[in-house]
């Protein structure tokens, strides 16, 4: 309960961000994070709770974000329309992945590599096919309304995130507590001994394909109706699938608060990075690369982990 | 489309291009065999490499084939230290943090090259630059006939290597079964670091043949991983008879694939015949089964 | 126009008299400052571009301010807020609230379309002025964002363009040419360019064999040239970025092939100096259809010294942000002000003509000059010349190239 607690305040707190943040760069500084929180989220799912590494997750992504631009742009439906079929497509797609990779028994770097493959395959098409807007990319027409699905100013496209964010953050809080979380995660510890007391485990793993699919494509639909653009290389070029796992992995994966941690600390340090460096090209991804690195070197099970540590050393 | 007049020069080309995909893939499927890791940083070590062999000829004249005498000792050394110095640190026995270290290393090595290099692209002009070969009424450009054989040298280096000398079987031994090779005396650490220098030092190898055909920016290695990847896999993990044919396969499943399908589209065949193989046959062409 | 002339130089006096007796730091202190945002790819896939963007865009500062500031603003100096969109639309877009935030009256953005078209709708919430340095796209300007100015070309005026005076250099050589063949790189630019001429060209009378798109990087160009030879077009057109266009170049040498000539439209040999010294032997008789300076101009010429002293390449990125840096130098300067409400409506009036391009009168309509084209380059003897349009050509087209 504590923890439900713990996160609604965390929560009740970013709602209040525009209301006190009264910069608009540092209002977008917090919106990009929480973005970086929610891919972290959505891979968390899948790669934290299930195991199962992707390194392909823009798949799911670029599927949301061009599904909400090509209803819109193609067929003139509705943005809102569009943000239900882009996240339900997304789902779709990760089940149809989970089906085929769980039907061969694709683990390890196996699945992460053939999430990568499908995802450059997609990449492809929609630089090929003409209703993507191929090469060219695809432009959603500008009409800052909220009929339109579209943000006036940063404040409400904010809110739209975080709504989509909490859901999926509590998505996880359910999924730590139910029955399907334990199960999943007892596949992911040795999926042998799960099935020996009955867990089919291609189903618990479709299910996570679909949640983590689901809140990736939601991402992706976010993503389009803020930036407005999209192109191949934007909607599942392998950048955002590195986003989404770096995320996590930095915050402690397999936790509810990790994707969080790590996604704050992760553009805290790029914006550090970035102010302390000075201009020279390059120099503030220098800073970023190593401190990266210092930090595998140094907290070996992320900024949770060290969490731990110090609940542990307080206790003690 | 189809007609022979393209289709015979078109899969020559291919295997040659091929061949130096292998030639990046060795490496790679070697780290993979015996360290079990995906080596992010791939790319970018391929990019340090090209600047090696870049600078040597800008500042010293040297002919990039000249250059196989000191790049690919001095890749492993880097690939040696690294391995030692900062990814056996970092993995702390998780794989995710190796993941995360090679991403960072990436990050940092071409940001750093970015930094001193600057963007431009270089190129090196060689006398033979533009010369070609006839063969079968289609003209291969010299740079990639000799990286073919290059490559062909080079896998059956690394066979014999791993088969007849101490290394080598001390290589296989930490590869298949970790403990047992510990337990019998060998020392896991530095057959790690032996394994990801020698990794490293083939991307040496690749560089000095790549060089003369191709150019380097600080983001060159971004073009050669995924398909480097897929090689590996296509080959199986671990072997270099299999990395030698996936490169070769690759190659020529681009080139017809482009024929076939248009240069852009044509790609598409690559990751096609990838996610075919990781399903149906993911030990790979020449692996076994686990 | 006359008084506006005499109190600029009657400013300019008490400055430069002030100049003599104040210390220069104290003179910095008194004039205000006006901050301009300058967002650029820097790293990432496209840096190299980046940084010839963000070097032209601080050359036009300095020379700015060495002439002594903004004069309406009583000698106001300019300041350059530089700031990295790693290649990526949503930190471009970060980077822009965050340079307005700190107080820029202008952003000077993006490079590529993608990331421009975020920076500019970022712009847009504030109202700030917002100049496109380079970013082809039509889809840029006309979106009814009244911030958003670009005062090159887009890719439809180049393209237009490029087919009219290929029509030209053509008819003038007795027509000789029947056939083309597009070889274009997969993203916005490249796939623009070739469907727009695509379209266009057998309107002319030319027969288009094949369009091959391609992808970033393509690592191998023998398959593209094989086809190129299968087909035997008079004239090859590439629509490519530098490192590609290297080695497609390179690969049609090795694979022999011959035709009439080689017609790039934005980007290529031709308006590539680096290119020309590396492989002035490929380079030979190339033609290009692309931004550049105006030779027949002393400023242009003495920009491209100064760049050079800089050791940078005078490229297209350079002269395009140096002159979207000093568009909007001038439109303060007219205005008499950094309003920003101001500062836009000097621009969508503005008649600016400092900007040393083979340009038209300047014109604004819905954000795009109308003045803004492209020229016509050629490498003939190692220099790269101007051929079309005629005003500001420096040397003859050479068409169909000579043999061997």
């Amino acid at each position: 309960m504590t923890k439900l607690l713990a996160l609604l305040a965390i929560f009740a707190a970013l709602f209040c961000a525009p209301l006190v943040i009264g910069s608009e760069f540092w209002l977008n500084t917090v919106l990009l994070a929480l973005y970086a929180a929610l891919l972290g989220q959505a891979w968390n799912i899948l790669g934290g709770y299930g195991g199962q590494f992707s390194f392909g997750h823009a798949l799911f992504f670029g599927v949301g974000a061009y599904s909400v631009a090509v209803l819109q742009v193609e067929l003139g439906l509705s943005a809102w329309l569009g943000l239900v079929v882009g996240g339900a497509l997304a789902a779709v797609v990760a089940v149809i992945v989970g089906f085929l990779t769980a039907r061969y028994g694709l683990r390890g770097s196996y699945f992460a590599l053939v999430t990568l493959a499908f995802a450059e395959v997609f990449r492809i098409l929609s630089n090929s096919v003409s209703w993507t807007g191929a090469g060219e990319g695809i432009l959603i027409p500008l009409d800052q309304r909220l009929a339109a699905l579209q943000f006036p100013d940063t404040a409400s496209a904010y809110w739209a995130l975080w709504a989509i964010t909490l859901a999926c953050f509590l998505a996880v809080w359910r999924l730590e507590r139910s029955r399907f979380g334990a199960r999943l995660m007892a596949v992911r510890d040795n999926e042998d001994a799960a099935a020996a007391i009955g867990v089919d485990a291609m189903q618990v793993k479709l299910g996570a394909m679909a949640l983590s699919g689901l809140f990736m494509g939601l991402a992706g639909v976010f993503y389009a109706q803020k930036f407005l653009y999209l192109d191949p290389a934007i909607a599942f070029g392998p950048e955002k699938s590195v986003e989404a796992l770096l995320v996590p992995i930095v915050g402690g994966i397999g936790t509810l608060f990790g994707p969080l941690l790590g996604a704050f600390a992760l553009h805290g340090v790029a914006e550090i990075a970035r102010e302390t460096m000075g201009d020279a090209p390059g120099l503030n991804m220098i800073v970023y690369g190593t401190i990266l690195v210092c930090m595998v070197l140094f907290l070996p099970r992320g900024l949770a982990g060290l969490g731990k540590h110090v609940r542990r050393a307080f206790r003690a | 489309m189809f007609d022979s007049a393209i289709l015979v020069p078109s899969v020559l080309n291919g295997i040659t291009t091929g061949a130096l995909y292998a030639l990046v893939a060795l490496g790679l499927t070697l780290i993979y065999g015996v360290l079990h890791i995906i080596n992010f940083a791939h790319g970018a070590l391929l990019m340090v490499a090209l600047y090696m062999v870049y600078f040597l000829w800008k500042l010293a004249g040297l002919d990039p084939y000249w250059s196989l005498l000191i790049v690919p000792p001095a890749m492993f050394v880097i690939g040696y230290a690294l391995q030692r110095l900062v990814i056996t640190r970092a993995s702390h026995g998780r794989d995710e943090n190796i993941l995360l270290v090679t991403l960072g290393l990436a990050i940092l090595i071409e940001n750093v090259a970015l930094y001193l290099f600057s963007s431009d692209t270089q190129v090196v002009d060689t006398p033979y630059g533009f010369d070609v070969v006839e063969m079968f009424g289609a003209f291969v450009p010299y740079p990639k006939v000799v990286a073919f054989f290059g490559a062909l040298a080079t896998a059956a280096a690394l066979w014999a290597f791993i088969r007849l000398t101490d290394l080598g079987r001390a290589i296989r031994a930490v590869a298949r079964e970790k403990k047992g090779a510990r337990l019998v005396g060998i020392e896991v650490g530095h057959v790690y670091a032996m394994s990801f220098g020698i990794g490293v030092g083939v991307l040496g190898i690749a560089a000095c043949l790549l060089m003369p055909s191709y150019y380097v920016t600080p983001q060159v290695g971004h073009g050669f991983v995924l398909i480097a990847f897929t090689i590996v896999v296509l080959g199986g993990m671990g072997s270099f008879t299999g990395a030698l044919i996936g490169g070769l396969v690759i190659g020529v499943v681009e080139a017809v694939g482009g024929l076939w399908l248009g240069e852009s589209l044509g790609q598409i065949g690559i990751f096609a015949i990838f996610i075919l193989i990781l399903l149906f046959r993911p030990q790979g062409i020449m692996g076994h089964q686990a | 126009m006359a008084t506006r002339m005499n109190r600029r130089g009657f400013l300019g006096t008490t400055a430069a008299t002030a100049g003599v007796l104040a210390a220069p730091g104290i003179l910095r202190a008194q004039a205000e400052t006006v901050k301009v945002g300058l967002v650029h790819p820097v790293t990432g896939a496209l840096a190299y571009s980046g940084n010839q963007c963000r070097e032209g865009a601080l050359m036009a500062i300095e020379d700015i301010n060495a002439a002594g500031g903004i004069k309406s603003l009583g000698g106001a100096m300019l300041e350059g807020l530089v700031a990295d969109s790693q290649s990526k639309p949503e930190v471009g877009a970060a980077e822009t609230a965050k340079a307005i935030e700190g107080g820029a009256a202008g952003i000077v953005a993006g490079y590529a379309s993608s990331i421009t078209l975020a920076t500019s709708q970022e712009a847009a919430k504030t109202n700030t002025p917002h100049i496109v340095d380079v970013g082809v796209s039509d889809k840029i300007v006309g979106r009814d964002l009244p911030n958003v100015f670009r005062l090159g070309p887009g890719y439809g005026k180049i393209a237009a363009f490029a087919v009219d005076n290929l029509v030209a250099i053509n008819e003038g050589a007795g027509s000789p040419a029947k056939s083309v063949m597009i070889i274009h790189e997969e993203s916005a630019f490249g796939t623009g360019t070739a469907g727009l001429l695509a379209e266009k060209l057998p309107e002319k009378g030319f027969e288009v064999l094949d369009v091959i798109k391609h992808a970033n990087p393509t690592r191998d160009f023998t398959n593209i040239a094989l086809q190129v030879k299968a087909a035997q077009p008079d004239i090859i057109i590439p629509a490519q970025y530098y490192n590609e266009y290297v080695l497609f170049a390179r690969t049609l040498r090795q694979q022999r092939i011959e035709m009439q000539g080689i017609y790039s439209v934005l980007g290529g040999a031709a308006s590539s100096f680096k290119f020309v010294e590396e492989f002035p032997e490929a380079a030979a008789y190339i033609m290009d259809c692309n931004h550049w300076y105006n030779p027949l101009s002393e400023e242009a010429l003495r920009r491209r010294a100064a760049a050079e002293e800089k050791g940078l390449y005078y490229t297209y990125e350079v002269y395009l942000a140096y002159n979207a840096v000093a568009l909007l130098a001038d439109a303060m300067e007219q205005a008499g002000s950094a309003d920003k409400e101001a500062v836009i409506e000097a621009l969508a009036a503005s008649t600016w003509d400092g900007h040393a391009m083979p340009y038209g009168p300047t014109k604004f309509v819905d954000g795009q000059n109308e003045g803004g084209q492209p020229v016509n380059t050629q490498v003939l003897d190692g220099k790269i010349e101007v051929i079309l349009p005629p005003d500001f050509a420096s040397a003859e087209a050479v068409f169909p190239m000579p043999k061997g």
